[in-house]
């Protein structure tokens, strides 16, 4: 703001996409729930199909959208002060993301740190202990519950160490490939940006494997108690963002292919940076909370 | 604060902002659906909020039809229980925070001198998912079992264990409704943070500012949490997880931590922009400037970051460790101090000013007294002790709806009334308002006064019947609440007229106000600051 000649704000004049985004939410949601509600009567219905539809819909809103910004970009309608607020907007939604996973985190220390116990008969909580399970052992991972239900907990070695050290790697493979957008490298950032990319999909597959791995050898399922409810929400809302986070990449690097970005406006390469790097950190934070203590 | 509208460093380019864009308005439905213009999506707010006030007045008055005597006579139990919970879903997500957010669309760029909101696009979509969010919650209402029946708190077990299947739809309108949350939040904490004009600087902001930025950082914190929260719920009731269900190692205490740590917050997103337009309008008719701007400022800092603090004592009776509770206790009154901050320095604002008593001021000097007997109760429930006896008895009932109707809605009646001419470009019908708020002010304490009696007397809240000895009370409060309502068509007739014509407003509209939007023509262009204002 301290610049001398004022740059012109863009303002749109119109917008189709933000309402064809509004029926597609319309479509996921009332589908959704409808999904649901079929798939738990075990029943066929519309839900799905209208899911479908919403996702197709959003999709091609999507498409359209971001074709519209890019385009307003690359012929120069953005000003500095446009690139703050895109910045700024990125960052709050950053914000909120985390904001949602603390939800769960904040729901596995209760679990563990105070319902458990209190389950146990700590506390003031002698005779819920003695009166509704006395044989309830208050021991993390729960891998008995009160009411009876026995899985068995998912070692940190393996599997998830490996998952950890690649995803570190992917974010230190991205964080090269753009010191290489910013120093005019673009070799640089193409190999690294491909690295990352394959980095996240082993990620992915790996913890399908160890999904299915949970499931089959371990009895360890969504409903074998607080154990598995945390562990499949945490780890599964991270899989769903790192998948989220690859798409982006994905179309990140198809810009990049086609000579966009420059060292000082790359604000989607940015923006996609900003959202791996937030994956990455939640992982930590899951394989420290999740899998290790 | 001053301002011209020539721009800073080219003088040939005299700014004209009536001359040069003269409105090229879309015309059509289009210019609705497709809008990226931060007044036309205010308005589109504004109205959707109006409408949702309606139907959910509706079902107020299906309550106190039941209520008006003692017995079962009108409603099935679980439809008043239905009746009760999206009374309260509508309400609080489709009518008062959508209010809010209109307004806040249509005033915070005029006031920070900025050319629209930053990111208008987002702006439109934010605003459209509501109106199909709400659908499918009324929807809800019409599955085979009928709507959600479990409050607007949705404890568990009674939305997993005893719920039926519009709890789907209950989840999922959740979650849309969120989105266009944090999307509204995160438009505004941009705009301003990005947007002002150069000069405006932070200790420049006007309060209503300076409140929803606030407001939207609270937003953004909590309503994620909300989401999460919902998320468990179906996953309780769908995917046989137990996170709320202690055979399976969890706990439904733990239901009501998470939705308190949303839920309070919430109350404060709810009456934190309040703050702000009272006081905008109170140095306006005071003839003053504001008392204490930068105390105003610290108090509501304060009580938003204490408001993540207090949570608990929504859950006094859930048999929490002594400690916890006296935490809670404590904290809770803490944030009654900057509260007063506030109540104090409208006053002195007050205190000897040259006031004239146009409708604003009249709602907004209601608001003082009526939101601080609300203050005064939460008090009462926030001690412990005390609110062993009062909770969930419409002790609480009167508490919320003081701050939240007296509260809330009359702030957001005032700022109708003290913007809307800036809006229209026509004064509104001033003997009518004044009509208004004399009916408003004598039917809403008719209605929400008497609770306090009854419930401090034991009636517990969201049961459709009651002991005889409450019948009197609750005759009068279903007799005020038809009042309130019937008053609120006096402010919708005044609204229409008003759009329609009226004697021109000029410029500055009321004498004493202040502020950038007091400085473009009435009614504001379509356009407003194209290039910044210079602000000295
Ligand atoms: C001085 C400030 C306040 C204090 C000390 C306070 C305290 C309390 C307490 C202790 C309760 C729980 C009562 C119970 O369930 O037993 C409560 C309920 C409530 N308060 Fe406040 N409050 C204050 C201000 C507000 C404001 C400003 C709002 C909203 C604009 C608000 C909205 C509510 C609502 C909606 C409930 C009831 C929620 C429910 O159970 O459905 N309060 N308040
Ligand atoms: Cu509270």
């Amino acid at each position: 703001m301290t610049t001398k000649t004022y740059e012109k704000y863009y303002v749109p004049a119109q917008s189709p996409w933000p309402i064809v985004g509004a029926v597609a939410l319309f479509f996921i949601a009332f589908g959704a729930a409808h999904y649901v509600i079929d798939i738990s009567k075990q029943q066929s219905g519309f839900g799905g199909y209208l899911l479908l539809l919403g996702f197709a819909i959003l999709v091609f809103m999507l498409v359209g959208w971001f074709r519209n910004v890019i385009d307003e970009s690359m012929s120069g309608l953005y000003s500095a002060q446009m690139d703050r607020s895109f910045r700024q907007g990125m960052s709050w939604f950053i914000v909120s993301e985390v904001m949602f996973f603390m939800a769960f985190f904040g729901a596995l220390f209760y679990g563990r740190i105070i319902a458990m116990q209190w389950l146990g008969g700590s506390s003031n909580n002698a005779m819920t202990f003695e009166l509704l399970w006395p044989n309830f052992e208050p021991v993390w991972p729960l891998i008995k519950t009160p009411g009876g239900i026995e899985t068995q907990a998912m070692p940190w070695t393996g599997l998830p160490l490996i998952n950890t050290i690649i995803l570190v790697i992917s974010s230190v493979t991205l964080h090269f490939a753009h010191t290489g957008l910013e120093q005019q490298k673009r070799g640089q950032l193409k190999l690294m940006l491909l690295l990352t990319l394959l980095l996240g999909a082993t990620f992915i597959s790996l913890q399908v494997y160890e999904y299915i791995h949970a499931y089959r050898d371990l009895g360890l399922r969504l409903d074998s108690g607080f154990y598995g409810n945390t562990f499949f929400l945490l780890t599964g809302f991270h899989g769903l963002h790192v998948t989220l986070g690859a798409i982006i990449l994905l179309f990140v690097f198809f810009r990049v292919l086609k000579g966009h970005f420059t060292p000082e406006k790359h604000f989607a390469f940015q923006a996609a940076a900003w959202y791996w790097h937030f994956v990455d950190v939640v992982w930590i934070c899951l394989f420290v909370i999740v899998y290790m203590l | 604060m001053s301002v011209t509208t020539t721009e800073p460093h080219d003088h040939d380019k005299q700014h004209d902002h009536e001359q040069e864009h003269h409105d090229h308005k879309p015309s059509g439905i289009k210019r609705w659906l497709y809008t990226t213009n931060h007044k036309d999506i205010g308005t589109l707010y504004l109205v959707f909020a109006l409408i949702m006030f309606f139907i959910g007045g509706s079902m107020a008055m299906v309550i106190r039809l039941e209520l008006f005597q003692p017995g079962m006579q009108f409603v099935e139990p679980h439809f008043f229980n239905q009746m009760t919970t999206v009374h309260g879903l509508i309400m609080v997500f489709g009518a008062v925070m959508p209010a809010f957010t209109g307004l806040a669309n249509w005033m915070i760029p005029m006031m920070i001198g900025a050319p629209d909101m930053a990111l208008p696009r987002m702006n439109n979509w934010s605003f459209w998912i509501l109106p199909f969010a709400f659908l499918i919650l009324l929807l809800s209402l019409f599955m085979p079992g009928g709507g959600p029946s479990f409050g607007w708190t949705f404890y568990a077990p009674l939305s997993t264990t005893y719920s039926n299947d519009s709890t789907a739809l209950f989840v999922f309108s959740v979650h849309i409704m969120g989105i266009s949350s944090i999307m509204g939040a995160i438009n505004v904490i941009v705009t301003i943070w990005n947007m002002r004009a150069p000069g405006m600087n932070w200790m420049k902001m006007p309060l209503f500012v300076w409140t929803w930025f606030i407001t939207a950082f609270l937003l953004i914190m909590v309503m994620p949490v909300l989401a999460g929260l919902v998320t468990m719920v179906l996953t309780d009731k769908y995917f046989g997880t137990s996170f709320f269900d202690a055979a399976g190692g969890g706990d439904p205490v733990l239901f009501q931590h998470i939705f308190w740590f949303f839920g309070h917050p919430e109350v404060y997103i709810m009456i934190l922009p309040a703050f702000g337009i009272v006081s905008a309008i109170i140095p306006t008719f005071a003839r003053k400037r504001l008392f204490g701007y930068a105390s105003m400022v610290y108090a509501t800092a304060s009580i938003a970051i204490l408001s993540f603090l207090v949570w608990a004592h929504h859950m006094f009776t859930t048999g929490m460790p002594v400690f916890a509770t006296l935490f809670f206790m404590y904290a809770t009154m803490l944030i009654a101090v900057p509260t007063g901050v506030k109540v104090f320095n409208w006053v002195a604002t007050m205190w000897r000013g040259a006031m004239t008593f146009e409708v604003p001021m009249m709602f907004a000097l209601a608001f003082i007294v009526l939101f601080t007997i609300g203050g005064f109760s939460g008090l009462m429930l926030a001690i412990t002790p005390a609110d062993f006896q009062y909770h969930d008895t419409y002790f609480v009932v009167a508490h919320f709806h003081y701050v939240l109707v007296t509260g809330s809605v009359f702030s957001i009646i005032a700022a109708v009334y003290y913007w809307l001419p800036k809006w229209t470009g026509n004064m509104y019908d001033e003997a009518l308002g004044q009509w208004h708020f004399w009916c408003s002010l004598i039917s809403v304490n008719l209605l929400f006064f008497p609770m306090h009696f009854v419930g401090l007397a034991g009636m517990p809240r969201r049961i459709p019947d009651y002991a005889l000895q409450f019948a009197d009370f609750n005759a009068f409060i279903s007799i005020g609440g038809l009042l309130f309502g019937l008053s609120q068509l006096i402010f919708v007739w005044g609204l229409i007229k008003c759009a329609r014509g009226g004697v021109k407003a000029t410029a500055q509209v009321w004498e004493g106000a202040e502020g950038l939007e007091w400085e473009v023509p009435s009614p504001a262009p379509y356009h407003t600051f194209d290039t910044p204002p210079v602000i000295k």
